[in-house]
């Protein structure tokens, strides 16, 4: 066979396995690999709720896609070029997924007898039986390599058969012309107090990699540049790294320590975790016996004057309904993270959506108007976090902010930005007031925020609570009370628009069709909306950032534009909720709620049919 | 600075029934507080009283300190949260039997089992009363309310089990017409560290009057209850010439000279026993067969959360590898392109 190496701008590799097999490692140290040698890099871990699903199941595989370019990449890609599959159950979940031209690589050790009957195939071919006879397919044996490389390791049979992942990596280095360092340094690291396991991962890494090359299955490598990025200091972020991180940068820029209340739950939880190891940087954390105590844990910590945070995902959101009325309410500082995933109840709780918006903008009882802000990739979830903590410490209120299980798991790399480029934020405290006794709902003429009290400051006792009450602290049932502290609330977060960036327009400012989108669709409805504009199309992307209050320019915005087409993973909550702010516009809609990300292609094809 | 009761009484109207037992226990607790404040160097601005939902969750209106008046059942978890927040605080939570053991249960529960060191007074009144008389999970087994027509066919909690089941450091008991035994009891409560809890039996005078007055009635509630005291041996009686012996694995009631028994056959009250057991069966006691248990029934040192907490965070900042954000940020693996 004649060896080629294609020189490319952008490959989609797929990793898959048992849930076992630790592909979301293998995919994970692929992309700091990629990243480090200067790629471009978008991440997408696409894994079941069951830890370890029963071994060579369609319901236990767990995927990992990674895309590297040398350009720009703000996808994770649709289809893939290289398809790993640990297990013929990994193969029939992903073959879908693979190009009619994609390399397929397959662990022929898995693909007995036993292993194809396991995965659901009818015959004993899977390879015709999924049509996959024009891919090139490269059948390895992975088991039987793995073990013959580590048989005088040392280690237990078990210990060798988990590193044949590592094996497969070690062949997809050669395959893309991968430096190894990042790797071994990661395993020295990993098992620096056994580096017995760290030696012996690092040798099957390598025979991997002498594998690929010396036995001629391969049929491509692929060469794929660094990416021309900006100058700078970079690093690999997840979402919900990024926003424990910006959470963190807040509570620095406003010298105010962190709280985070929290409760354990899918995809939300890695955010608990990483607030959890900063106790260096004075954040304090405490995992409740339920959503219920994370936030009100919250917002007692509010009261007493710390910036408080509780992260959660749908379910715990509804669960948390009630107190979140009471922040507002109490008018009280509170940062909610709503990582979101498929619902209704449990849904599918590793898949992502974007269905809690409605949910988010109304989900609690009386007039009750909380800001809502969304991340609209993994590294934003940074800057986004960071604005949600400036805006409801500045005003004096609950925000609320939404991400994505596909951006809190995604990754990218992220030029490190300086903190000193950061705004200050200037909690509104107070340490002695004119009226006595306290005022604790007197406000400020421009955002309407009240101000800051802190327990401990000597003469400004002050009683706050649920129940409704007049600007002097008062609990009051008096119908124009009640009505003017209505339209106080909801006009403080009204005021909000007032330090809110105006909506962008990424391509030409008036023209046929504007694709609007919110949250973690931005990379696919980015890209696809590029590739419309390089075919000479008047497509342009107006992507929502602020959702509540909206920005001010936005019927400006849309009024330029004689179509409106709104994409996003649900059912058209964002379409009906533009519907309710800006009436004279006619929505089109483009919706997805399969708890999947959308395909660049599917919106090429909704625009392409309103065009 | 010397305070006086008066110090802590705010300018809102008292707005509970007449007659209601809640006004003792204000009393009460606005009488405690210079006495704590003495006895523990404090000032007036480091009270935080926090509140459920309910008759008894009005309290921290009634109180000229920091207030929260939050929503049915998450008291405990405000007061978490106030606490952790700011340790330098002292945080007290009022609740009922509703509010902290059905609906808030679980935050009770939890907040003891972390021993955080908030104070808990839990006024027991063995019905909802501010939704007007429906069962609570304290009401006796059978009792007739508006939605138990036909008498409950559930068994009550007994507050202070739940104390011990939580491995609780603290429990105590008052009623509410028993004024200078509770202002002692806020005494004890501040004094300790990690959660406190008092369950003061209150006496809903419109929805479930007299409840508790077989044993709290003026006449009888000598003869009927006995006040713990840590060191002293366990006498009670309105001539003080009955006590308690622990008779095989059981409390039993005894006549002071009947029998041969002289004071020094009587148990000895132990709060600071650190093994539960005699603790359960003091909280247990009913009459008629027992006199029930009033004051301090346990009192035991043990690390609080927040000391625990505090520990961390200074073995953290001692041997932090990260000092600011710009540190968080380049930690890890970084690369750079020129």
């Amino acid at each position: 066979m004649q060896h080629k190496v294609i020189d490319t701008k952008e490959v989609v590799i797929r990793f898959s396995g048992d849930s076992g097999d630790g592909m979301q490692l293998t995919g994970s140290l692929f992309a700091d690999a990629s990243a480090l040698y200067g790629n471009e890099v978008s991440t997408f871990p696409d894994f079941p709720a069951e830890i370890r699903a029963p071994q060579g199941t369609i319901a236990g595989v767990s995927g990992f896609q990674v895309n590297i370019g040398s350009g720009e990449i703000r996808t994770p890609g649709d289809f893939c070029d290289v398809l790993v599959a640990m297990n013929p159950a990994a193969l029939r979940a992903n073959a879908k997924w693979a190009k009619p031209t994609a390399s397929i690589i397959l662990d022929s050790d898995t693909f007995d007898e036993k292993g194809i009957k396991k995965a659901g195939f009818k015959t004993d071919d899977p390879i015709t039986e999924l049509k996959l006879e024009d891919r090139h397919i490269i059948f390895a044996p992975i088991t039987s390599l793995t073990k013959e490389s580590l048989k005088d390791s040392g280690l237990d049979p078990k210990s060798i058969l988990r590193s044949k992942n590592i094996f497969t990596l070690g062949m997809c280095y050669y395959m893309f012309n991968r430096p190894m360092g990042t790797t071994e340094e990661y395993l020295d690291k990993k098992f620096r107090k056994k580096p017995e396991i760290a030696d012996a991962n690092k040798k099957v890494l390598r025979d991997g990699f002498n594998y690929a090359g010396n036995v001629h299955a391969i049929p491509n490598t692929y060469k794929i540049q660094p990416a021309k990025l900006e100058k700078g200091v970079y690093r690999n972020i997840n979402g919900n790294q990024a926003t424990a991180w910006g959470l963190l940068a807040a509570s620095e820029k406003s010298g105010i320590p962190l709280f985070c209340g929290s409760y354990p739950i899918t995809p939300a939880t890695s955010i608990l975790e990483e607030l959890s190891l900063r106790k260096d940087l004075n954040a304090k954390t405490l995992q409740c016996e339920d959503e219920i105590a994370g936030i009100c844990t919250s917002i007692g910590a509010a009261y007493a004057g710390n910036l408080a945070v509780t992260t959660t995902s749908g379910p715990g959101l509804s669960l948390k309904s009630e107190a979140l009325g009471l922040a507002v309410m109490t008018e009280l500082p509170l940062v909610i993270v709503d990582v979101q995933r498929g619902g209704p109840s449990t849904g599918i709780p590793t898949k992502t959506e974007q269905t809690d918006l409605n949910q988010a903008l109304y989900g609690r009882n009386g007039e009750c108007p909380i800001a809502v802000i969304a991340a609209h990739s993994p590294s934003h979830c940074f800057d986004a976090a960071f604005y949600s903590a400036k805006f409801a410490l500045e005003h004096m209120m609950p925000v609320l902010l939404l991400t994505e299980g596909f951006l809190g798991n995604g990754s990218e790399p992220w030029k490190i930005p300086a903190m000193k480029d950061y705004p200050e934020i200037k909690a509104p405290v107070i340490t002695d007031s004119e009226e006595k006794p306290f005022w604790p709902f007197k406000r400020d003429a421009e955002k309407l925020a009240r101000r800051w009290a802190l327990p401990g400051t000597p003469g400004l006792e002050h009683r706050v609570g649920g129940l409704e009450k007049n600007n002097d602290g008062s609990v009051s049932s008096d119908p124009l009370v009640h009505e003017r502290m209505v339209e106080e609330r909801a006009e403080k977060v009204a005021r909000m628009a007032n330090y809110i960036p105006d909506l962008e327009v990424m391509g030409e400012q008036t023209g046929e069709v504007l694709v609007v989108g919110w949250g973690g669709t931005h990379g696919h409805l980015y890209t696809a909306v590029k590739e419309l504009q390089s075919e000479g199309k008047s497509v342009s992307l107006a992507h929502f950032d602020y959702i509540f209050p909206l920005p001010k320019n936005t019927a400006e915005v849309f009024s330029s534009f004689k179509k409106i087409i709104v994409c996003e993973l649900n059912s058209g909550q964002f379409a009906n909720y533009l519907r309710t702010q800006h009436q004279q516009f006619h929505y089109h809609q483009k919706n997805k709620v399969q708890g999947q990300p959308f395909i660049v292609k599917e919106i090429v094809d909704a625009v392409n049919a309103i065009l | 600075m010397k305070y006086t009761p008066q110090d802590f009484k705010s300018n809102q109207e008292v707005k509970w029934c007449p007659g209601c037992g809640d006004h003792a226990i204000l009393a009460s607790v606005q009488r405690a507080m210079p006495e704590i404040c003495d006895a523990l160097n404090y000032t007036k601005e480091r009270f935080v009283f926090v509140s459920g939902i309910g008759c008894s969750s009005r309290f921290p209106y009634y109180m000229d300190t920091y207030g929260f008046h939050g929503i049915h059942g998450r008291a405990s978890a405000i007061a978490t949260g106030v606490k952790v927040a700011n340790p330098t605080l002292t945080v007290w939570q009022v609740t009922g039997d509703g509010d902290a053991l059905a609906i808030g249960g679980n935050h009770f529960i939890h907040a003891i089992r972390r021993n955080i060191d908030i104070n808990i007074l839990l006024f027991n009144n063995q019905i909802y009363g501010l939704t007007k008389g429906q069962y609570s999970p304290t009401s006796k087994l059978g009792m007739v309310t508006k939605t138990s027509p036909y008498g409950t066919v559930e068994h009550p909690f007994n507050p202070g089990a739940l104390v011990l089941g939580s491995r609780g450091t603290f429990f105590a008991r008052s009623i509410d017409v028993e004024l200078k035994l509770t202002q002692n009891i806020m005494v004890e409560s501040a004094k300790h560290d990690g959660t406190a809890v008092t369950e003061i039996l209150v006496n809903c005078v419109i929805f479930n009057d007299r409840t508790h007055s077989q044993v709290a009635d003026k006449d009888f509630r000598s003869d009927r209850t006995i006040v713990l005291k840590h060191g002293e041996p366990m006498i009670y009686g309105k001539n003080r010439d009955k006590g308690l012996i622990l008779d095989g694995n059981k409390i039993k009631s005894v006549i002071i000279g009947e029998n041969g028994i002289t004071e020094k056959d009587l148990l000895v009250h132990d709060a600071q026993e650190e093994n539960p057991g005699i603790h359960s069966m003091l909280i247990d006691m009913q009459y008629p067969e027992l006199p029930v248990a009033l004051g301090v029934i346990r009192a035991v040192k043990d690390k609080t959360y927040d000391d625990n907490v505090r520990d961390q965070v200074i073995d953290a900042r001692e041997h932090a590898q990260i000092h600011n954000m710009d540190e968080l940020l380049h930690s890890g693996a970084t690369w750079e392109v020129k």
